[in-house]
């Protein structure tokens, strides 16, 4: 299997200050990955390691195969990054901003860059003529969608790219990114927005607290043997260890329960509850679960029988 | 070079100004001496008998009655120290600035490794430290014809190299400073540039502080010493340039392996 990201237990501290810990995350060439994680959970940190913008404390990281920090001018010719805050020098014009990130391509990459930079400010609406220090933050990011994409890179890192885009940008842009996805290019994103990454990616990855809490297809991370169990004239949940999220409302009570589903219909049987549903937890629930902090509900297990 | 042509276009504004108010700054000096030559040589005296007050800016060894003594002083001050000045903040900036304004993380996630780009960063800083001196060099000749005077040919020149060497190591040194911090810069280079001036006028009020000279690039641009020896001071100069290459080294060695964030 080939890798273009590929982490072993990579860890950054500022001084004492926890950035990231042990994170071993594995992303295959040509996939479509999205990393999740609540603000302070240690995404950028990740990002900047793998960029070199940061020297990780322990671990190692690798890009397409190579180790980061010994082959980082090589690695960088073949990705293509666009930062959460996109920031350029503010008395240059756009086109003069994207024209030096291709010149500081260099060599042959330089010539591609022109037409295929054209083509993404077209679809963007970007105006080239304006002044950095004029734009907006949506068209600041579209500076840097073109930055990020105008070489065609093998990968692109791409940090939060939505937020400050409309909506009508947005799917434009994750058109574009579709595009050069199913020409073989690896995307790599992180993003707060569950949805977005739900509805393009095929993998995903959770960190919560500097740690990878997960790392599966979105569609096993979004079941993960979880259950939204709704249950009517009960007092009190069953006790069992993986039930978390308990509200209630009235008689009604709910309830998250990730295990044997056997366990849960034994402990419910035994109780003089007067109606039940057991559905499965829309996504968005399921990351709720996993942003939690420590205390308030542990990573659901995917379904286990017990013996 | 792509690198070095950008730092360029961003630093044009500034060279401008700072070239156009030190150009004219001394052009304006030295076009006023024939008016207050004859005023200059009853007042020499004077000046050379303040004491320490005269010892501070040199103003005891040398003749104001003499074109090059004036210059000395008064005009050469205005090269030096503005000059360093403006070479502490390109300096002090080069680096800093873009952490502060957020561009590092733009410049470095291009394929263009560290070494090349404090390669360029350097090349673009000491080239506009020439550039700036070349003008003015140019506008202090024409003033200087358009008087009438003709300066020693063996020591005028030495005032500006004495002078672009005191440029150039301040920007090494201030370089260095840059590699180290992330608030911009600014007000560590004008610091900076203010300190090694003080620190001239203290050696120069006691010579118990006489060892101050190696530290500050102003010991061996003292127009004063120059002018009446003839000469650079070697030692003072092989101390200051062996600080601008210690500047230049400790910023590669700390920004080659800094954490940009």
């Amino acid at each position: 299997m080939a890798y273009a990201i590929q982490t072993s237990a990579l860890t950054k501290y500022y001084g004492k200050a926890r950035g990231i810990i042990d994170l071993s995350l594995a992303v295959e060439e040509g996939d479509f990955f999205g990393f999740i994680g609540p603000n302070g959970a240690g995404k950028s940190t990740t990002i900047r390691t793998l960029l070199g913008l940061l020297s990780p404390t322990g671990g190692t990281a690798e890009i397409f195969g190579k180790e980061i920090s010994a082959h980082q001018t090589e690695l960088l010719a073949d990705v293509g990054y666009m930062p959460s805050e996109a920031a350029f020098y503010p008395n240059r014009k756009v086109r003069e901003i994207i024209r030096l990130s291709a010149d500081l391509r260099g060599g042959a990459r330089r010539r591609d860059c022109a037409p295929e930079a054209a083509r993404l400010c077209e679809r963007l609406k970007l105006d080239t003529e304006k002044k950095v220090r004029e734009l907006s933050l949506g068209n600041r990011k579209k500076v840097s969608v073109v930055c990020a994409l105008q070489h065609r890179p093998r990968l692109c890192i791409l940090d939060e790219p939505t937020s400050g885009l409309d909506p009508l940008m947005q799917r434009e842009f994750y058109q574009i990114l579709e595009e050069r996805n199913r020409e073989g290019a690896t995307v790599f994103l992180s993003s707060h927005a569950l949805s977005e990454v739900q509805r393009h990616c095929r993998h995903a990855a959770v960190i919560r607290e500097g740690r990878l809490l997960a790392s599966d297809t979105i569609e096993n991370l979004g079941h993960a043997g979880v259950k939204r169990v709704t249950v009517r004239g009960l007092h009190e949940p069953p006790r069992l260890e993986t039930v978390r999220n308990v509200r209630r409302s009235g008689d009604t009570m709910t309830f998250l329960y990730s295990g044997s589903p056997r366990k849960l219909l034994t402990a419910l049987a035994a109780l003089p509850l007067a109606d039940v549903t057991i559905a499965e937890p829309d996504l968005e629930e399921v990351f709720m679960h996993y942003y939690a902090p420590e205390g308030h509900g542990q990573r659901p297990e995917p379904d286990k029988e017990e013996p | 070079m792509t690198l070095l042509k950008h730092e360029l276009r961003q630093g044009r504004s500034a060279l401008c100004i700072w070239t156009a108010i030190i150009a004219s700054m001394t052009a304006l000096c030295v076009l006023i001496y024939p008016e207050i030559r004859d005023q200059m040589s009853a007042v020499s005296g004077m000046f050379s008998d303040m004491g320490v007050f005269s010892a501070a800016f040199g103003m005891d060894k040398l003749n104001f009655g003499e074109f090059l003594g004036f210059f000395g002083v008064e005009c050469g001050n205005i090269l030096g120290l503005g000059g360093s000045f403006f070479a502490a903040l390109l300096g002090a900036q080069a680096l800093a600035k873009e952490e502060k304004d957020g561009t590092a993380e733009f410049l470095l996630t291009h394929p263009i490794s560290r070494s090349r780009i404090l390669l360029q960063k350097l090349s673009a800083l000491f080239l506009q430290i020439a550039l700036l001196n070349l003008v003015v060099i140019g506008v202090v000749l024409l003033s200087v014809t358009a008087i009438g005077e003709r300066p020693d040919p063996g020591t005028f020149p030495l005032l500006f190299l004495a002078y672009f060497l005191l440029q150039l190591e301040t920007a090494a040194v201030c370089f260095g400073f840059s590699a180290f911090i992330r608030n911009g810069g600014a007000s560590v280079g004008l610091g900076t540039a203010a300190l090694f001036y003080f620190l001239n006028i203290v050696a120069n009020l006691t010579k118990k502080a006489g060892f101050l000279k190696y530290v500050t690039p102003f010991g061996y641009a003292e127009s004063a010493d120059i002018i009446t020896d003839r000469a650079i001071n070697g030692r003072y100069l092989a101390v200051g340039m062996g600080l601008a290459v210690l500047g230049i080294a400790a910023a590669f060695l700390r920004y080659r392996r800094k954490d940009v964030r």
